[in-house]
């Protein structure tokens, strides 16, 4: 019996997981991708009014590396959705998608040959936000639903189990880029 | 004025008017599409008429055998605050026409949208590239023939 095993799901783990994911969920620094409308929600979102730093987001970060959760708010043409791909994948890990609005989500009312129907064909995405655009108390409850997620992840458990961590074998997209 | 315009045209361009027409104030003049970079520069050069400003310039997919592209072109001169509108057809099998950046610098870009768009190309046109789509892109998409939603897979997204 290795101290692997030891570790994996007793106290000392459970109890670290639960300091870390405290940590992380109450301090979620956003990546505002804003590329449409949804932005002026998101603008909003971190104005006074209704005030993002309530929930220890207020810290809205334009470099990826600097960030914890990526805000897709707008419209992903085919051609942006390369970019946004790459932002994406410059964040360091942990990290955390949320798709806001319709757009983002699947496409919204631009059924058509330049828009990607929904961000999820091309990137993982934690929670998906309703309405176009959506209310900034909208944006603040995906914030939450993340925030549960979070406090459900098992940090120190997954970090011990390292090889079960699924690593596609051709690496990111092409186009894309590897960052190493 | 519409009047005046027409017949500066017929005296200057006897051959290379193919038809007119007004709406609403506006005229329209249908022309050869050879000679259209003649025409414009007259129509900007000529003291009276004096059409300085390109406002646009678009193409129609008219899906028919004989002549399916046009271009237009909309003018306007500031000074008489009159504008015109010029129409060429071009057929299926070689939709080129002269490119007139060399009357107005500012139809660069509106000759590269109808390009990206349509696939007529502007011969002479000093940078005949995409504007929105995808430099590789090989299809045309505001053609009737080209589907709605696109051509699965013809823009590749990146990898998941």
């Amino acid at each position: 019996m290795g101290l692997g095993n030891m570790l994996s799901d007793g106290f000392l783990t459970t109890r670290l997981d639960e300091v870390i994911n405290w940590a992380r969920k109450n301090s979620l620094w956003p990546m505002p991708m804003g590329i449409s409308c949804c932005a002026i929600e998101m603008m909003a979102t971190a104005s006074p009014r209704f005030d993002i730093s309530r929930f220890g987001s207020e810290v809205m970060r334009f470099t990826p590396r600097q960030c914890d959760v990526m805000i897709v708010a707008g419209t992903v043409t085919y051609k942006m959705a390369r970019v946004v791909r790459k932002i994406y994948d410059q964040m360091p890990d942990p990290k955390w998608v949320i798709s806001m609005g319709a757009c983002a989500s699947s496409g919204g009312m631009f059924r058509s040959y330049s828009v990607v129907q929904g961000i999820d064909l091309f990137m993982p995405v934690d929670v998906y936000v309703a309405g176009c655009p959506p209310r900034p108390e909208n944006l603040l409850r995906s914030l939450l639903e993340l925030q549960k997620k979070i406090e459900s992840d098992r940090t120190i458990g997954d970090l011990l189990r390292r090889e079960k961590i699924f690593i596609p074998e051709n690496g990111p997209a092409e186009r894309v880029g590897t960052i190493s | 004025m519409n009047q005046l315009i027409l017949e500066k045209l017929k005296v200057r361009f006897p051959k290379s008017i193919e038809g007119s027409d007004e709406f609403r104030g506006d005229l329209s003049v249908r022309f050869r599409s050879e000679d259209i970079v003649k025409v414009c520069q007259f129509l900007r050069d000529d003291s009276d008429l004096n059409f300085d400003l390109i406002v646009d310039i678009c193409g129609v997919d008219m899906y028919r055998p004989e002549g399916r592209f046009e271009v237009v072109y909309h003018l306007y001169s500031i000074r008489n605050k009159k504008y015109i509108r010029l129409k060429v057809s071009l057929n299926e099998e070689k939709p080129v026409v002269d490119s007139v950046t060399s009357v107005w610098s500012g139809a660069n870009w509106h000759e590269r949208e109808t390009f990206d768009m349509y696939g007529i190309e502007f011969r002479g046109h000093p940078d005949l590239r995409r504007m929105y789509m995808p430099e590789d892109y090989e299809h045309y998409p505001l053609r009737k023939d080209f589907p709605l939603m696109g051509i699965p897979d013809s823009i590749p997204l990146p990898r998941k």
